[in-house]
């Protein structure tokens, strides 16, 4: 086979290092968010619950999509996060960022411990638990009336400005922008996490477990380890929501948060960091779109496109567009 | 000192007793093979060894040191390298991360969070250079599980040399392969370095006794005898649980 472009050793371990340079149609995203900002000044809360959630998407990717850690419980620490800083925020005080820190540190704590017990299993076992604890914390969230308020949820939450200046609007003008730059730096730092080592080793343990002990990595430690970055990362999501929303409810621990986070990652494909914006806004945008077309069934059409997904197109959107792309250079080449 | 000792190791499941009393010693730098008819308990013995599994009693020395109690990724770091019979590499990933992320763990970055693996250029050279001394580098960036077997199985090996280790445990490095390209793997081995005690796991006999200055005859989980390939070749004993069978074949 002729191969002339990595046969030699610069090219072959220089391209490898280019796939990690961060290309232009990285910034689109971004570009995007500031233009939706100015171009639907009438959706920004329905802007920040998007930014939010690809948040929420992006913690579970590390977990889910790098290191192959399945779970449909990951809303236990986006709902940790969520009533951490409403709790926060009601009894200490209402400034906004160290009530993040407090949402972060929330679900992290939960999803150390939690996973110092369930990351022992894997499989079916491992997914039953991820279930089970979501279950606990959300049935503890109903029970803890006192604390939680129950099935009536946290209200009567008052946010101080950002920084002292940046005051919460009725039309959430700065709870978009709050929002998106707390993502832009969690997007930063879920970019340097998977391309560093660490990051790495975690694709090994997704795709071989057995050979990662055997290339002398702590696995289980690994996996803890990532858990509660994600858990932390979730917690802070939940944490914006409480924030923004001004109010905490059971649903922010709820399954449908769980599973629907799942599918809108599987949508925009796992793995890839950038899933989660395409999966979030896909998925958005469908269940939208369905609603109106079929009040009835909407749910019904998010379903089918789901399992076509699944089906046809294991990576998700993005996967498509990548074999889209290597069959264009094919048929150019 | 041997690279590697077992005492008394002993492992059951239930009633069965898959290694029965195994005392063995590989020394610094040898060429030993493993033998014995299929279910013999090779394959566990070599995991016991590597800590994937739990002895039932006994014990296991890597250069000296007891190690019976550590997990496995303690062993990798005292010089223990394996393969595996059946193919265990990181499929979705390309070849040359595969041997990247074994050249990694043994430079103990795996936890490291805030800086790019790709900065250590010097250790992806290495990998490449890994790759190129086993005539696979052109799949460089290919991912493993779009190579062809025979590739793959240069892979395991390119991944257990990327550890440095020095005990090398080789289960079957060969398996499944045609005969016209066990050749590669074999002049790969005898390439080695002279300083890895390698333990080889393999059936092909003519292959044995061409690597071999050492071989071990594992019968039922015990073992039969150990002797030079000449000793071996001809005690009546493993001729008759051993090399016998292939008369009959």
């Amino acid at each position: 086979m002729f191969r002339w472009f990595n046969s030699d050793k610069g090219s072959a371990v220089e391209r490898f290092v280019q796939r990690d340079a961060l290309k232009p149609i990285e910034l689109l995203p971004w570009i995007l968010a500031i233009a939706a900002y100015y171009v639907f000044p009438s959706y920004l809360p329905l802007g920040s619950q998007i930014l939010l959630t690809i948040l929420f998407a992006i913690s579970l990717d590390l977990a889910l999509g790098y290191a192959g850690i399945i779970t449909l419980g990951h809303a236990a620490f986006f709902g940790a996060g969520a009533y951490a800083a409403g709790l926060y925020a009601l009894h200490v005080t209402g400034e906004p960022l160290s009530g993040l820190v407090v949402a972060g540190l929330a679900g992290g704590i939960l999803g150390f411990l939690s996973g110092l017990v369930i990351l022992r299993t894997s499989g079916l076992t491992l997914i039953m638990l991820t279930l089970a604890v979501l279950l606990l914390v959300q049935e503890f969230a109903n029970r803890a009336r006192p604390i939680t308020g129950g099935a009536d949820g946290l209200s009567g939450i008052s946010m101080k400005p950002i920084f002292g200046q940046f005051r919460f609007d009725l039309f959430g003008h700065t709870a978009y922008w709050y929002c998106l730059i707390v993502l832009f730096f969690v997007w930063l730092f879920a970019l340097l996490l998977v391309r560093s080592p660490f990051g790495r080793a975690l694709t090994g343990v997704r795709e071989n477990v057995t050979r990662m002990h055997a290339i002398g990595a702590p696995v289980r430690r690994r996996l803890v380890t990532v858990y509660t970055i994600s858990a932390v990362l979730a917690g802070i999501a939940g944490g914006l929501l409480a924030q923004t929303s001004q109010f905490v409810g059971l649903a922010t621990l709820g399954f449908e948060r769980s599973g629907e986070i799942v599918i809108m990652l599987v949508l925009g494909g796992i793995g890839r960091i950038y899933g989660a914006f395409v999966g979030v806004v896909i998925f958005m945008i469908a269940q939208d779109t369905f609603a109106k077309a079929d009040p009835a069934f909407w749910s019904f059409w998010v379903g089918l496109m789901l399992v076509l997904i699944v089906l046809f197109a294991r990576g998700g959107a993005l996967g498509v567009v990548d074999q889209a792309l290597r069959w264009v250079r094919k048929v150019r080449r | 000192m041997s690279a590697l000792e077992t005492q008394m190791l002993c492992k059951n499941f239930g009633a069965l007793a898959v290694a029965d009393k195994i005392d063995f010693r590989l020394e610094p730098g040898a060429r030993h093979a493993l033998i014995g008819p299929n279910g013999a308990g090779k394959t566990t013995f070599i995991n016991l060894i590597t800590g994937r599994l739990a002895p039932s009693s006994g014990r296991i020395l890597l250069a000296g040191q007891d190690v019976t109690a550590l997990p496995q990724e303690a062993r990798v770091k005292r010089g223990l390298g394996r393969t595996f019979q059946i193919n265990t590499l990181f499929r979705g990933l390309s070849v040359l991360e595969n041997v990247f992320l074994a050249v990694c763990e043994r430079e103990g970055l795996g936890n490291v969070m805030l800086r790019r693996a790709n900065a250590r250029r010097d250790l992806l050279d290495e990998s490449y250079g890994l790759l190129e001394s086993l005539h696979i580098a052109d799949d460089a960036l290919a991912l493993v599980k779009e190579l062809p077997y025979g590739k793959q199985r240069l892979v395991e090996l390119a991944i257990a040399l990327g550890l440095k280790p020095s005990v090398l445990l080789l289960d079957e490095p060969a398996a499944g392969l045609p005969s016209s390209e066990t050749a590669i793997i074999f002049d790969t081995v005898q390439r080695l370095p002279g300083d890895i005690a390698i333990l080889i796991i393999e059936h092909d006999m003519e292959l044995v006794f061409r690597l071999a200055n050492r071989i071990t005859v594992l019968v039922q989980g015990a073992v039969l005898m150990e002797g030079t390939p000449a000793e071996i070749a001809h005690d009546k004993r493993v001729r008759e649980v051993y090399l016998g069978e292939r008369d009959h074949g």
